[in-house]
C-alpha cells in the first residue's frame, strides 16, 4: 500500500483536464483498425474487446497514450477503456511509470491438474532459467488440456507434458504460433450428411417445435454445467418479443474442462451446424461466438469454417460473429459472457430479468454451450430414443468426460450419463496411475466439490450430486490419489476463485480471498469456515462466489483424517 | 404487469406495494431500514446490488436476493427481520468489509454511513479481526496480472476540494454511478478485478490530474469515507462527515439553474455544502456549488463603510490592494457613509433634475433586493434609469420573446429535455456555464435524446452529441434561415399548428425561399448537407426543444438569432407540448427574478411597459407616487451618457462595469468622471475602485430572500451565517439609502417585500413566502395556492393581443467589426467553469482559485503551432481598442482563426478588448466577437 500526499496547490493549465490526446497516436491508432471517421461503426462500443486485441497483439501491450486514444477513437471515457483493459488477464496495460513487457510471455497453467503433474516446480524452473529481458514467466488458469498437463504456453504455441528443455526449445525456435490442427472440413462434413438438419430446418422441412419435441425426449441439456432443459430455453425464448440473439459459450474455463476444445477440433462444421440450428429456432439476428483467448488455434479453425460456410452460402456474411475472451474465467457464466460481448468487463448480471428476457444488447439472448448444440444433429439424425437410453443406473444420456489426473488414460470420454467414477476410471480411463490409489476426486472441475474414494460409487449425472454438496457441471473430473496434498489443493482451488473473482459482490471478492488466507494457515478453524461458506453461498451474485466454498465444505465433511495425516488441524 | 396496488408477505405480515417498488422501499415503507452500502436511496441512484449487505429470503429461491434490487411481487413471500440466513449474510458481509476498514477513529469519517450500519448490526470491529485476516496479511498478490504500481496512490490529495483514502473503500462503484450515471462526467471507473479491483479517476491517474470537473457528487455519495471534502479531513487522514454543528437548507448563488442546496456550518462558518433534491438538480451541484463558499470569509471582505480619502484620484491603482483599502478610503460609521452617499445623490438630482442619475441593480441579489432597487430609482431617483446585467446577458433573447411570443422567460424547463426526441443546444456551453443543467442533457442523451450542437466552438457535451454544427463564428443567422429554408421548400413545417397558434408564416416562407443551405453554406462554413440533416432531425422529431446562452444573444444581431429560434420552433409546433420548447439558459441566479421584478429601464416589473399609461397608473397608485414616463437608459447607453456629462451620479449594487462592461477604457473613464458614486459590494471590486462611498454588503447566505432561476422556479434562500463585522443586507441598506430620498420606507424583513411584490406582479399569482418556506420552490405561472406551477407553458395560446406568436423574418448582417488584414482573428469571450462573472466572489474562494488560478487564453492547437507558441507562453491580444497579455492553453476545441478569453480575470481583462457595438433592439454588446491580433509575448510581460 502506497501512501502518496500532495500539497493542492494553485496550478495553472496549458491544455485541457486529464490525459492530453496525442494526434499521431490517433493517427497510428486508425492505421491499425480503420478509420472511424468513415467507418462509424468502428465505434460499437462492443468492439473495445476486439480493439484492444489488435492493438495487444500489435504492440505487445498496451501503452497509456494508445488507451487514450483509443477512448478518443470510440468516444468512450477514458474510464470505460481503462475498466475493460485492466479486468482482463491477457492484456498489458503499461504506465507510464512502467517498462513493457519482454518479447516473450511464457504462461505456465497452474490448474489443479497441472499442479498434481509438476507445474509449480516447472514454472519455477522457467523463472530460473529465463532471460528477464526476453522472456517473462506467468502463471495462468486452466488452458483447457489436462489430460496433457503440466501444459505451458509459449506465445500462442502450447507446450503439452511440458519441461523445462521442451519449453525452453520453443522459446529458442522463435515460433509461438498456435499449432497446427487437422479438421473435418465442410466438404467431408457435408458429405457424412451434415448440414440436412439445418437445410431441412430453412426449408420448413423441419420445425420448431417437432425439433423441440425431439431434444425434450433425448433429455439434451445445458452441457455448460447448469444443466437447463435445452428444449425449454428456446421455448423461452422464443416467448420474447424480436429481435433476439443466439450466443454460444465458448469460454470453458472450468478448470478440468476441455471438451468443448475437443469437438471444436474436431468436428467444427458439426457445432457450426448445432449453433445456427439454435440460432435459426429462436429467429436470431445474429449468432455470437464467444471464443476463449486460451484456444487460439481454435480461432484460425472457426474462422476458416464460418469462411467455408459463407463461400457455401450457409451462412450470411457476417451473421456468425466470433469474438475473443481475453483471460477471464468469468466470462463462462452467461451474462457476464454478455458483458464481454459488449466490450464490458465481464461482471455478471443480476437476475431477473434473464439473459432469455433481456441478454445481449438488452435483447432476447439463447445462450448454450458448445457441446449442447454439437449433439443437435446428431440426436435428430439418429433420433432421441437413441441418446436418451445411452444412461447408466437409470439416468439418460450420454456425457462427455474430461477426466484428468491421477488415471492411467486422461482424456476426454464419452460415455453413459450415471456412470459411476470407479466405472469411469476402469472401464474408459484404463484404471488408476501406477503407484497411485484413488483418495479423492473432483466431479465437476473447480467449483463442483470435492468427493472422497468411499464415494465413487455414486451414479455421475445433473441432480446426482446434491446430497453431497456437489454437482456434476461440465463433468471435469480430476482424480487425486493418496499421494496428493489436501491443502494444497483446497489452496489452488481457493486461489484460482480469488484471481477470478470479478470483484462486484462482496462475499466472493472479500470471501475467496479470506477464505484463501485462512486455508493457508495450519489450523482451520471449520466453524469460521463454515460460516464464511454460508455467507458466501447465500449472498453472492453468480455461481463463482456461490460455489467457491464447495471445496471447503468437501474437505471438513469427508476428510478430517486425511487433513490430520497431513499435519492439517483442523478445529471445531 | 398491472399498475395497481398488490399485496405480498414481509415476515408474517401482509404489506403492499406499487408496481416497480424494490423489496428494500416496501421494507422501508413497513418500518423496517434493511441495512445498504452500495444502495443510495436518493434520486436517480440505480441500485446495483453488488454490497449485499441488504439480503432477504424469498420463499422458493436457492440464493437469498439484494432487496435494493430485487421487485416486488404480488404473493411473494419474503423474510427479512426474521430470517436467520439474512441476518447471518447482512453481518458476514459487513464483517467482511470490517476486516479491511481503518479504525473508526483515526479513519477519515467516524461518521460514516458505514459505521452506522456497523453499529445498526452490531459489528464489534476487534472481534471480526480476532477470526477474519485482514487483506494486509497476505505476502502474494491474490490478482496476479495487476503488478504493483507504487504511483497508485491509496491516499491522494492531489485535489484541492476532495480527499481519497481508497484504504476505506469497499467498492460499492456509488462513486462510479454518482460520476457516471448521475453527473454523467464520466471520469470515476471501477478498474481491474477481484481483490484487485480499484476506484480509479481516468487511467488511475491523481484526481487532480484527472478530468474530474469537482462536481464533488462522488463525495456525497460516498458510504465510507473513502471519498471526502478535503475541508473534513486532516493532514492525518482522520475525518468526521458530522463535523458540523448545524445546517441550512437554501439554494445556490452562482448561475440560473438553481440548484437546492444545504450549508453544513461550525462555528458560524461554512463547513461543507451538499446538494439537496430541488426540482433543477436533484441532489446534484457543481464546483462552485459545492467548493465555492469560503468567499464571504475572504480577507479583503469588507466589513466596515469607507468613504474615498481626499485628493485620492478615482481609477484603478496597480498598488491598491483589496484587503488593505485604508491606502484609499477611510473607514467611517454607517451613518456617515449613508448620509454622505444618499447626499451626494440628492444634490445631483436637485441640481440637474433626475436624468442626472441612474442605478445599477445586481442579478446576485434576491427579488425583493431587485424590487427595492429599481422602486428607489423609479420613486426617489425619479427615472427610469435602472438597469442590470441582464443587458449583457440575455436582453437580445427577451426582447425577441416579448416581440414575437409576447413573454421574456423560458417556454419550458431544462428538466424537459428528458421528454424530447431531438434538442437543439446553440451559443451555450451547458457543461461550463450550467453544469448541473448539462446533467441532464447528458441523460437525456443516454436514453435517446438525439442532441444537436450548434456552435463554433467545440464542447464537453460533443461526447453526447448526435450532431455537432461547428460554424463560422458571426454566421448565426444564416445558418438560421437555411434551416428555415430547408423546413419551407421540404415543407416539414406544422401547418395546424401555424394556422391554428401563430401569424407571419406567409411572409416568413417568402423571405427565406432564396437562403438555401447551398447559398448559405459557405458563409456559414457548414456543408449544405449537414444543414439539412440538422433541420430535417429538428423538424421532424416528435418532440424538440431549443436551449441557447449568450452565443446566441451577445452579438449586435443578437435579437435576430432569438428571432430565428423562435421562428424554427413556431413553424415546427415545437412549443407548449411536454418535450418542447424555447429555453434561453440564464446566466445568473436571479437574472430571471430581477427582470421580473422590473430592474429594467423600459419597462415595469413582468414587464409592463413604462409607457403604457394605465400601467403606469397601477403602479402610482401601488406606490403612491407619480412616475416618469420615458424609459430609462441602458447599461452601456448609461455610460455614454456619463461620458457625455448627462449622468453625474450613480448608485451600483453588486455589479462590477469596471470588469463586465464591453470597452473597458471607455467604462473606467466613464465611472471616474461621475461626480458621485456609491457602490454596495462585498469587496472592494473593480468598480468600486472609482467610488466615493462603498458600503459593505451581504454575501448570499448572509440573508433572506428568494431567487427565480432559469426554470420559472422561485426559490427561497436563508440565512445560514453572521454578517461579518458592520456588514448589513442590501435591502436593508437600499432603504437606507431611499429614506434619505424621503421616502417613508419601513420594510422589517423580506416577506414584506415579497408581499408587496404580489400585488405588483401578476407572475406570483398563488405564491406566497410562507408557500415558499414551506415548499422551497414553486414555478410560476401558478394556477392555485395548491397547485404547482407551470412547466411547459402556452399550450393554448399566447400572452399576445392576439394570442398567436408571430414570426420575425431577418437577414443576415455582418459583426459589427469583421476581420481584416490588421485584426484577422475573432476574439470571443465567456466564463469558465470554476469562476463566476467577474471573478469577485470565485476569484476568493480558495478551490475554484486553485483550479483556475491565473489568466488564460485558449486557442486551437494549429493556432498555437502558428503562432509558436508551446502551452503557458505568453500571448498578447490586441484590438482596435486596447490590449492585453496572458497565458496560452491549447485547446482542441477551438477553431482555427479563433481565440477565447474568459472575461473573470482583472490581471487580464477581457474586455479591455471587446466592441461596445450594440444590438439595436436588446442594447446588449458584440461581447462573442471582436476582431483582433494575436501575438507571442514574454513571460514579464504577464502582469
Amino acid at each position: 500500500m502506497t501512501v502518496q500526499t500532495v500539497t493542492p496547490k494553485r496550478r495553472f493549465r496549458g491544455k485541457p483536464r486529464g490525459r492530453e490526446l496525442d494526434p499521431a497516436t490517433l493517427d497510428s491508432l486508425r492505421r491499425l483498425l480503420g478509420d472511424e471517421r468513415k467507418a462509424p461503426e468502428r465505434r460499437r462500443r462492443d468492439l473495445l474487446i476486439e480493439h484492444l486485441h489488435v492493438l495487444q497483439d500489435a504492440r505487445g501491450h498496451l501503452s497509456l497514450a494508445d488507451l487514450r486514444a483509443l477512448a478518443a477513437y470510440m468516444n468512450l471515457p477514458m474510464a470505460a477503456v481503462y475498466e475493460t483493459a485492466t479486468f482482463y488477464a491477457h492484456f498489458d496495460v503499461v504506465h507510464d511509470d512502467q517498462a513493457p513487457p519482454p518479447a516473450i510471455t511464457v504462461r505456465v497453467c497452474d490448474s489443479l491438474s497441472c499442479q498434481l503433474a509438476g507445474a509449480a516446480a516447472l514454472k519455477a524452473e522457467l523463472e530460473a532459467g529465463a532471460d528477464p529481458a526476453r522472456v517473462r514467466v506467468l502463471r495462468a488458469p486452466c488452458m483447457g488440456r489436462c489430460d496433457m498437463a503440466p501444459v505451458v504456453e509459449v506465445g500462442h504455441r502450447h507446450v503439452s507434458h511440458a519441461t523445462r528443455e521442451a519449453v525452453e526449445a520453443v522459446v529458442d525456435t522463435g515460433h509461438f504460433h498456435p499449432e497446427a490442427i487437422l479438421w473435418q472440413r465442410l466438404e467431408a462434413y457435408r458429405d457424412a450428411g451434415g448440414y440436412r438438419l439445418l437445410a431441412d430446418c430453412r426449408a420448413g422441412k423441419v420445425s420448431v417445435e417437432r425439433l423441440m419435441e425431439t431434444l425434450e425426449a433425448a433429455n439434451l441439456r445445458g452441457l455448460g454445467g447448469a444443466g437447463f432443459p435445452t428444449f425449454k430455453k428456446w421455448h423461452f425464448v422464443r416467448a420474447e418479443a424480436g429481435p433476439r440473439y443466439c450466443a454460444i459459450n465458448a469460454d470453458e474455463g472450468e478448470p478440468g474442462t476441455f471438451k468443448d476444445r475437443h469437438y471444436l477440433e474436431r468436428e467444427p462444421h458439426r457445432f457450426l451446424e448445432g449453433a445456427l440450428v439454435s440460432a435459426w429456432a429462436v429467429e436470431a439476428e445474429a449468432l455470437y461466438i464467444y471464443l476463449r483467448d486460451e484456444y487460439p488455434g481454435l480461432h484460425r479453425v472457426l474462422h476458416a469454417a464460418i469462411a467455408e460456410l459463407e463461400a457455401a452460402g450457409l451462412a450470411a456474411p457476417g451473421y456468425i460473429v466470433v469474438r475473443r475472451g481475453a483471460g477471464a474465467y468469468i466470462c463462462g457464466e452467461e451474462s457476464a459472457m454478455i458483458e464481454s460481448l459488449e466490450g464490458k468487463p465481464g461482471k455478471p448480471r443480476h437476475r431477473p430479468p434473464f439473459v432469455a428476457q433481456r441478454g445481449l444488447f438488452d435483447r432476447p439472448t439463447l445462450v448454450n454451450n458448445v457441446e449442447t448444440v454439437v449433439w443437435i444433429p446428431t440426436i435428430w439424425a439418429r433420433g432421441a430414443a437413441w441418446f436418451a437410453d445411452q444412461g447408466r443406473h437409470g439416468r439418460k444420456g450420454l456425457r462427455s468426460f474430461s477426466v484428468s489426473g491421477r488415471v492411467n488414460r486422461p482424456g476426454v470420454h464419452l460415455a453413459p450419463s450415471g456412470i459411476t467414477l470407479n466405472e469411469l476410471i476402469e472401464e474408459y480411463c484404463g484404471g488408476m496411475a501406477a503407484g497411485h490409489r484413488l483418495a479423492a476426486y473432483l466431479p465437476g472441475g473447480a467449483s463442483g466439490g470435492i468427493l472422497p474414494a468411499s464415494k465413487a460409487d455414486i451414479p455421475l449425472d445433473f441432480d446426482t450430486l446434491q446430497a453431497e454438496g456437489c454437482f456434476i457441471g461440465s463433468a471435469a473430473i480430476i482424480v487425486l490419489s493418496d499421494q496428493d496434498d489436501l491443502r494444497a489443493a483446497a489452496t489452488n482451488l481457493l486461489a484460482f476463485f480469488a484471481d477470478e473473482s470479478c470483484g462486484q459482490c462482496t462475499p466472493c471478492r472479500v470471501g475467496t480471498e479470506k477464505m484463501l488466507t485462512l486455508l493457508e494457515g495450519d489450523t482451520w478453524q471449520a466453524g469460521d469456515l463454515e460460516r464464511l461458506s454460508r455467507v458466501m453461498m447465500d449472498a453472492s451474485i453468480c455461481g463463482l462466489g456461490q460455489a467457491a466454498p464447495n471445496p471447503v465444505l468437501g474437505l471438513l465433511r469427508d476428510f478430517r483424517d486425511e487433513l490430520a495425516a497431513q499435519n492439517v488441524i483442523v478445529k471445531g | 404487469m398491472t399498475n395497481e396496488t398488490f399485496t405480498l408477505t414481509l415476515d408474517g405480515a401482509e404489506v403492499s406495494a406499487e408496481p416497480g417498488e424494490t423489496l428494500w422501499q416496501v421494507a422501508k415503507r413497513a418500518g423496517e431500514t434493511i441495512p445498504h452500502l452500495c444502495f443510495k436511496d436518493a434520486y436517480g441512484y440505480r441500485a446495483d446490488g453488488n454490497c449485499r449487505a441488504c439480503m432477504v429470503e424469498v420463499e422458493g429461491e436457492r440464493a437469498l436476493a439484494a432487496s435494493c434490487l430485487r421487485e416486488a411481487r404480488p404473493g411473494m413471500v419474503v423474510r427479512s427481520a426474521s430470517s436467520e440466513r439474512a441476518r447471518t449474510a447482512r453481518e458476514g458481509v459487513m464483517e467482511l468489509l470490517v476486516a479491511d476498514q481503518p479504525d473508526r477513529e483515526t479513519g477519515p469519517d467516524r461518521s460514516s454511513h458505514f459505521w452506522d450500519m456497523a453499529d445498526a448490526l452490531a459489528i464489534d470491529a476487534d472481534a471480526v479481526r480476532q477470526w477474519l485476516p485482514q487483506r494486509d496479511a497476505r505476502a502474494t498478490p491474490t490478482v496476479h496480472h495487476v503488478p504493483d504500481r507504487d504511483a497508485s496512490p491509496v491516499h491522494d490529495r492531489s485535489h484541492s476540494a476532495m480527499a481519497v483514502n481508497l484504504d476505506a473503500c469497499i467498492e460499492c462503484n456509488l462513486c462510479v454511478r454518482a460520476c457516471r450515471e448521475v453527473q454523467v462526467n464520466d471520469v470515476i471507473g471501477l478498474a481491474h478485478r477481484g481483490a484487485a479491483a480499484k476506484i480509479v479517476f481516468d487511467f488511475d491517474d491523481p484526481m487532480g490530474d484527472s478530468t474530474c470537473v469537482a462536481c464533488g457528487e462522488c463525495v456525497q455519495a460516498c458510504p465510507t469515507g473513502a471519498l471526502m471534502p478535503a475541508t473534513l479531513v486532516d493532514a492525518a487522514g482522520q475525518g468526521d462527515s458530522a463535523a458540523a454543528d448545524r445546517s441550512v437548507d437554501s439554494v445556490c448563488p452562482y448561475c440560473g439553474v438553481g440548484c437546492q442546496l444545504t450549508y453544513h456550518i461550525k462555528d458560524d462558518a461554512i463547513l461543507h455544502v451538499s446538494g439537496r433534491d430541488g426540482p433543477s438538480n436533484h441532489n446534484r451541484l457543481c464546483v462552485k456549488g459545492r467548493f465555492g463558499f469560503d468567499y464571504p470569509r475572504h480577507p479583503s471582505r469588507l466589513t466596515t463603510p469607507l468613504i474615498r480619502k481626499p485628493g485620492i484620484p478615482k481609477g484603478l491603482d496597480p498598488a491598491f490592494d483589496p484587503a488593505e483599502p485604508t491606502t484609499h478610503f477611510r473607514e467611517a460609521s454607517w451613518d456617515e457613509a449613508l448620509e454622505l452617499a444618499a447626499k451626494g445623490l440628492v444634490d445631483l438630482k436637485a441640481a440637474h433634475g433626475p436624468d442626472a442619475l441612474a442605478g445599477f441593480g445586481s442579478a446576485k441579489c434576491s427579488n425583493e433586493e431587485a424590487w427595492l432597487f429599481q422602486k428607489l430609482v423609479r420613486t426617489g431617483f425619479g427615472s427610469n434609469h435602472v438597469d442590470h446585467c441582464t443587458r449583457l446577458c440575455h436582453a437580445s433573447s427577451v426582447a425577441a420573446l416579448m416581440e414575437c411570443i409576447g413573454s421574456g422567460a423560458v417556454t419550458a424547463s431544462f428538466m424537459q429535455a428528458l421528454e424530447a426526441d431531438v434538442v437543439i443546444l446553440t451559443g451555450c456551453n451547458p457543461a461550463v456555464n450550467h453544469p448541473v443543467a448539462a446533467t441532464f442533457f447528458k441523460q437525456a442523451a443516454k436514453q435517446g435524446t438525439r442532441i444537436i450542437i450548434i456552435d463554433p466552438r467545440g464542447q464537453a457535451l460533443g461526447a453526447y452529441a448526435h450532431h455537432t454544427l461547428r460554424f463560422t463564428p458571426g454566421a448565426d443567422v444564416a445558418l438560421f434561415n437555411a434551416m428555415l429554408n430547408v423546413i419551407v421548400t421540404e415543407e416539414l413545417y406544422d401547418a395546424a399548428y401555424i394556422r391554428e397558434h401563430t401569424e407571419g408564416f406567409e411572409a416568413l416562407k417568402e423571405h427565406v425561399r432564396d437562403m438555401t443551405p447551398e447559398a448559405m453554406a459557405e458563409s456559414c462554413g457548414v456543408p449544405a448537407e449537414a444543414i439539412r440533416e440538422v433541420a430535417r432531425e429538428y423538424a421532424t422529431a416528435e418532440r424538440a426543444m431549443i436551449f441557447w446562452g449568450m452565443g446566441i444573444s451577445q452579438h449586435v444581431h443578437g435579437t435576430d438569432n432569438a428571432r430565428c429560434l423562435i421562428s424554427l420552433a413556431l413553424a415546427c409546433g415545437h412549443t407548449g407540448r411536454p418535450g418542447t420548447g424555447l429555453h434561453p439558459l440564464r446566466g445568473q441566479n436571479n437574472v430571471q427574478g430581477a427582470s421580473d421584478a422590473g430592474l429594467i429601464p423600459m419597462v415595469l416589473p413582468d414587464y409592463q411597459p413604462v409607457g403604457d399609461a394605465q400601467v403606469r397608473a397601477a403602479f402610482e397608485e401601488l406606490w403612491a407616487t407619480p412616475l416618469e414616463e420615458r424609459p430609462g437608459l441602458t447599461v452601456v447607453e448609461i455610460m455614454d451618457a456619463i461620458a457625455a456629462g448627462t449622468i453625474k451620479g450613480m448608485y451600483i449594487l453588486g455589479e462590477n462595469p469596471a470588469m463586465s462592461d464591453p470597452d473597458l477604457a471607455h467604462a473606467r473613464a466613464s465611472l471616474a468622471r461621475l461626480e458621485h458614486l456609491v457602490v454596495q459590494d462585498l469587496f472592494v471590486t473593480e468598480t468600486a475602485q472609482f467610488a466615493d462611498v462603498i458600503l459593505p454588503a451581504s454575501a448570499w447566505p448572509e440573508k433572506d430572500g428568494s431567487v427565480t432561476n432559469t426554470n420559472r422556479q422561485v426559490q427561497l434562500g436563508r440565512q445560514a451565517v453572521p454578517l461579518p463585522g458592520d456588514a448589513r443586507p442590501d435591502w436593508w441598506i437600499i432603504q437606507e439609502i431611499a429614506r434619505r430620498f424621503g421616502l417613508d420606507w419601513d420594510y422589517g424583513h423580506p416577506r414584506e417585500v415579497f408581499a408587496e411584490m404580489t400585488l405588483g406582479m401578476p407572475s406570483l399569482d398563488h405564491i406566497t413566502w410562507e408557500r415558499l418556506e414551506r415548499e422551497g420552490s414553486v414555478t410560476y405561472p401558478c394556477p392555485a395556492d395548491d397547485a404547482p406551477g407551470a412547466d411547459v407553458v402556452f399550450g393554448d395560446a399566447f400572452p399576445t393581443a392576439s394570442g398567436r406568436a408571430k414570426f420575425s423574418p431577418t437577414l443576415p448582417l455582418p459583426p459589427d467589426e469583421p476581420i481584416d488584414r490588421d485584426y484577422p482573428t475573432v476574439l470571443t469571450t465567456g466564463r469558465q467553469l470554476e469562476h463566476w462573472h467577474t471573478g469577485s466572489m470565485t476569484r476568493r474562494a480558495r478551490v475554484l482559485d486553485d483550479l483556475e488560478p491565473e489568466a488564460v487564453a485558449s486557442l486551437a492547437p494549429g493556432e498555437m503551432r502558428r503562432l509558436g507558441l508551446a502551452p503557458g507562453d505568453a500571448l498578447t491580444i490586441t484590438t482596435r481598442r486596447g490590449q492585453i497579455t496572458l497565458k496560452t492553453r491549447v485547446d482542441p476545441g477551438m477553431a482555427e482563426g479563433m481565440v477565447f478569453v474568459p472575461f473573470c480575470y482583472a490581471e487580464a481583462a477581457a474586455n479591455i478588448l471587446t466592441n461596445p457595438a450594440l444590438d439595436p433592439d436588446g442594447k446588449i454588446p458584440e461581447f462573442k466577437y471582436a476582431a483582433c491580433r494575436l501575438a507571442p509575448a514574454a513571460v514579464e510581460a504577464l502582469s
